[in-house]
């Protein structure tokens, strides 16, 4: 299983952390400090796996974000890399041409498609279709909802 | 309102304006004060709101906070507001409060127990992205307690007809499984047998479904053997999945670069592998499967690669015949190949498990693994040190050990302790011949010396003094390695040490095996005055010059007075310890210059301890056999004060019983002293500081006691208390040919204790070339009189021999024994 996925910017702002295991802040810290800082001296064009402690980090840089996972030892490291990816696909489905913006702004979205695509460290779906459409209709329930209260107007 | 991506494809969802207007607030803050300024106004708005009445911007409210906290802030004020939102009806608001619980609680907060009642009416809702939110939320944060509250709930969504929610509560039955693992609440699923799918695993179900239940399913086996028992039967049906996934036509779905739904071939495959484990019968049921995919998986892109590589995990981990795992084993090889370093990278760590059983299969790629030691990437050359040093054998030790010292002088500062000392390992099981060991060892120390464990110096001097045929080669070659840096302090140690002990070879200047140089005694002081003078000699190396500089007062003639005056102006030096050394070997020069020829005398071969074995170590064994300190009158073999150095050298050694090798001929023993095996040597020595007082240098007492054959046994013997005495037996061989299997037998009165140690050897070479020799500690604790039996046993000339002989009376003690 995955015991946490972690986005963060060549800057080492952290975007988005998804943590699979209880872990408490000063662990989850200790542990982003780790991960920014083993994964950003990386010189490019490197092996994409590390090893941390007892976990086996597989990571993979798209355009300004790094996207860093930690895998059990006996997790496949290949894989890893193809879930990662597929991650960066949903998103790109989801936003239209996703880029770091994006997820700023629109944080919680990445979170309800993570949600759609792992639970509990493993995968949870392995369509993509099926993924943006649970994406969409959710995402109508609430607009629905939302409909049905006022919106407050700003 | 500033939109940042106005792309027509955004989904319609109106985007949360307030978020997004704190979002750009905070980040067009220039400083970090600013930016916190910024925080702790919305932090008091958020606070605000949160204790306001039901107002419609709950939810947006939540979400800033959320995002506050995601850099770094402290939220704790939140999770009330979370437990809140949760219980409300709006999906929204449920949304972002299930979310928040995720963030900012953890099942070790005591406000995760107010969620499990909302989460439990959830996982009943109508609708299914509700109950989907009390799943996942189970999953991420849920205590052992929650877990086993709503187990029941769990399985009852398994068995639900929806497949979307089918899928989640399998995942969150996986989550349970893993928390609670007394199984008590999770024999209700396991009793289902997972899902209704599981026992039978129609097609028909959706692959998400399919691999939520093999996930559940691995998880069960793992954790009962009972389970796995049962699971085995579906074998079968897995094997009919996998193969419809791998030969099925494209669909549009699941596929990824041309592989159906790699997840799910990956998790069956996983699944295979925990089932086929030492089983026959179930591995007989997959090896065409396994072979099939092996071959037919395309592997130009990464996904392939990824089913491969799982595929060839199974295969080694199961019960395959051999022409699998030849399959296998090849794969990793072309894996080695492979242009992306990911691959090159993971074929190692296989076949780094692999290589202890299947040794000759990995030795064959060889080759291209020594190759990536020279590759750019951290990760990848560290795993090939690793296979590399396993695949080093006493065949190829030459060239691998050729690879691997050329590896060390451009290997990354992490990987050098730990490559320094794999090549030490190796080299010390393999060596093909002492002088490559010792070689070896000095590349080691003049390429990675910094990095070395510190017990490689005193290794590497007893190494030297047992290769007895190449003093004058070594110290040739280590004074060479002196004059060019003496900055590597393990180097400058052995070599000092080299230099004082076999100087005269030096200056000698002839050589076998190196060019003959001409150094003279002045360049020789100037070196090690040299180091002495050095800022970058450790206090440690200074002392090992020092002594050597003494040492070399009876190796050579001219420059004695050069010497004396060296060691005159270290008896005011500042450091303490070389202050002191000075100053007594001063003492050496002046009162008790009769001595010092004796004192600085050739050290005898140095046993070798276990491997390992340090002074300071507690591993017991070594230690509690050191012989009570006995003094020898008038044995001194070593220079006195350096009880510190030389002698740390030889408790290090000496104390031990355990001879990994029989200690060969002692060279240059000194003339009618009886040379005592060196495991009381370290204990000598530490009497020695009393035996400084003029003493006659008489030696112990040596009787013969038996004669016969041409074999010659002495004895003599030192009392060490009042009851206890040391018996030292010494057997010479005056025949013209070798004697081989040489024991000795001892039998005493009975309530004598006898004690025997182990033997210096059992050979006894022709023409009393060395001799054997073998301690025996008494102790006579009701002073009865002492006589002793001998069994002498032999073997000369492919013939056996034995005698016994009775030794009544022991020298040095009176006729009563005591």
């Amino acid at each position: 299983m995955m015991h946490f996925l972690l986005l963060f910017s060549r800057q080492g702002k952290l975007r988005l952390q998804k943590w699979f295991t209880p872990v408490t802040d000063r662990e989850k810290k200790k542990v982003i400090r780790d991960m920014m800082m083993l994964v950003l001296a990386r010189p490019p064009r490197s092996c994409n796996f590390l090893h941390y402690r007892d976990l086996k980090i597989v990571y993979r840089r798209y355009a300004s974000l790094y996207f860093c996972t930690g895998l059990e030892n006996q997790d496949n490291e290949l894989l890893g890399l193809e879930v990662l990816h597929r991650y960066v696909e949903l998103l790109d489905k989801y936003f239209g041409n996703v880029c770091e913006l994006d997820i700023i702004f629109n944080f919680e979205k990445a979170y309800y498609i993570l949600d759609e695509f792992l639970m509990g460290g493993e995968v949870l779906e392995t369509s993509k279709v099926a993924v943006s459409v649970s994406m969409e209709e959710a995402d109508t329930l609430q607009e629905t909802m939302e409909e049905y209260m006022s919106k407050p107007a700003y | 309102m500033y939109f940042y991506n106005v792309n027509e494809l955004y989904r319609a969802m109106s985007p949360s304006v307030p978020l997004q207007e704190m979002i750009r607030a905070i980040r067009s803050a220039r400083t970090q004060c600013e930016e916190r300024g910024v925080i702790q106004r919305e932090c008091a708005a958020i606070r605000a709101q949160f204790r306001q009445a039901d107002n419609g911007g709950r939810s947006h409210n939540l979400a800033k906070l959320l995002y506050v906290h995601m850099l770094g802030y402290p939220a704790h004020f939140g999770q009330m507001e979370c437990v809140r939102m949760i219980a409300s009806p709006r999906y929204s608001e449920k949304r972002v409060g299930y979310l928040g619980a995720m963030m900012l609680l953890d099942e070790k907060q005591d406000a995760s127990l107010l969620i499990t009642n909302s989460i439990k009416n959830d996982l009943s809702h109508s609708n299914q992205y509700v109950q989907s939110l009390a799943l996942c939320t189970l999953a991420c944060m849920g205590s052992a307690e929650m877990c086993r509250d709503l187990a029941p709930e769990i399985d009852r969504l398994l068995r639900a007809s929806n497949s979307y929610i089918k899928k989640k509560a399998a995942l969150c039955a996986v989550h349970i499984v893993r928390k609670v693992h007394d199984l008590g609440g999770v024999s209700c699923i396991a009793s289902s047998g997972g899902t209704p799918s599981d026992n039978s695993i129609p097609r028909r179900e959706p692959n998400s479904v399919l691999h939520g239940a093999v996930v559940l399913i691995i998880e069960l086996c793992e954790r009962n053997p009972e389970t796995l028992e049962r699971f085995r039967k579906t074998v079968p049906d897995l094997v009919q999945i996998m193969k419809g996934l791998v030969l099925s036509g494209y669909s549009p779905e699941h596929d990824v670069a041309g592989i159906s739904d790699p997840f799910l071939q990956v998790r069956i495959l996983r699944l295979l592998r925990i089932l086929g484990h030492n089983n026959e019968g179930a591995s007989d049921a997959m090896n065409d499967l396994l072979a099939q995919v092996a071959t037919n998986t395309d592997s130009t892109k990464t996904v392939g690669n990824a089913v491969l590589y799982e595929t060839v995990l199974t295969v080694l981990d199961i019960k395959s015949e051999s022409g699998l795992r030849v399959l296998a084993v090849n794969i990793l090889g072309r894996f080695l190949l492979n242009n992306d370093r990911n691959i090159r990278y993971i074929a190692m760590t296989s076949l780094q498990k692999i290589v202890g059983t299947d040794h000759n299969a990995v030795q064959r790629h060889r080759g291209t693994i020594v190759d990536c030691l020279k590759d750019q990437d951290a990760s990848v050359k560290r795993r090939a040190l690793e296979l590399s040093l396993a695949l080093v054998s006493a065949s190829n030790v030459r060239s691998m050990m050729k690879e691997l010292l050329l590896f060390l002088s451009s290997c990354p500062a992490e990987l050098k302790a730990h490559a320094a000392s794999g090549i030490f390992n190796a080299a010390e099981r393999y060596a093909p011949s002492q002088r490559w060991h010792i070689d070896t060892i000095l590349h080691v120390l003049t390429t990675a010396g910094g990095d070395v464990r510190d017990e490689t110096v005193p290794n590497l001097i007893q190494l030297i003094t047992n290769a007895s045929e190449l003093h004058c080669y070594t110290v040739h070659k280590l004074y060479r390695a002196l004059l060019t840096d003496i900055s590597q302090q393990s180097l400058v140690q052995v070599a000092c040490w080299c230099i004082g002990e076999y100087g005269d070879l030096l200056l000698r200047g002839e050589c076998q095996e190196t060019e003959a140089v001409q150094v003279t005694e002045d360049d020789v002081l100037d070196a090690l005055e040299t180091v002495l003078q050095s800022h970058m000699s450790s206090p440690a190396t200074r002392g090992f010059a020092l002594t050597a500089t003494m040492k070399l007062s009876t190796r050579i003639t001219d420059n004695v007075d050069r010497i004396r005056s060296i060691v005159s102006i270290y008896g005011s030096c500042i450091d303490v310890e070389l202050q002191q050394r000075a100053v007594e070997y001063n003492a050496l020069f002046k009162k008790y210059d009769h001595m010092r020829a004796a004192v600085l005398e050739r050290m005898p071969v140095i046993e070798k301890n276990s491997p390992g074995h340090t002074n300071g170590e507690s591993t017991g064994e070594a230690i509690k056999d050191i012989q009570p300190a006995k003094v020898k009158q008038g044995e001194p073999l070593l220079p006195p004060q350096p009880a510190n150095q030389v002698c740390d050298l030889l408790d290090l050694l000496g104390g031990s019983e355990e001879t990994l090798q029989p200690c060969p001929a002692v060279g240059a023993p000194a003339p009618g002293l009886l040379i005592n095996t060196a495991s009381t040597a370290g204990g000598d020595l530490l009497d020695l500081l009393g035996v400084l007082e003029p003493a006659p240098l008489a030696p112990a007492p040596t009787v013969p006691v038996y004669e016969k054959d041409g074999v010659t046994l002495t004895l003599s013997c030192e009392k060490q208390c009042d009851t206890g005495l040391t018996v030292t037996l010494t057997a010479s061989n005056s025949t013209d040919s070798d004697i081989s299997s040489f024991t000795l037998q001892a039998a005493v009165p009975k309530s004598v204790q006898l004690h025997m140690k182990a033997p210096s050897g059992d050979s006894l070479p022709a023409r009393r070339t060395a001799k054997v020799t073998q301690m025996v500690v008494l102790n006579n604790p009701n002073k009865v009189n002492l006589k002793m039996r001998v069994r002498i046993s032999y073997t000369s000339q492919g013939s056996a021999f034995q005698d016994t002989v009775q030794i009544d009376s022991f020298p040095g003690l009176d006729a009563a024994g005591q």
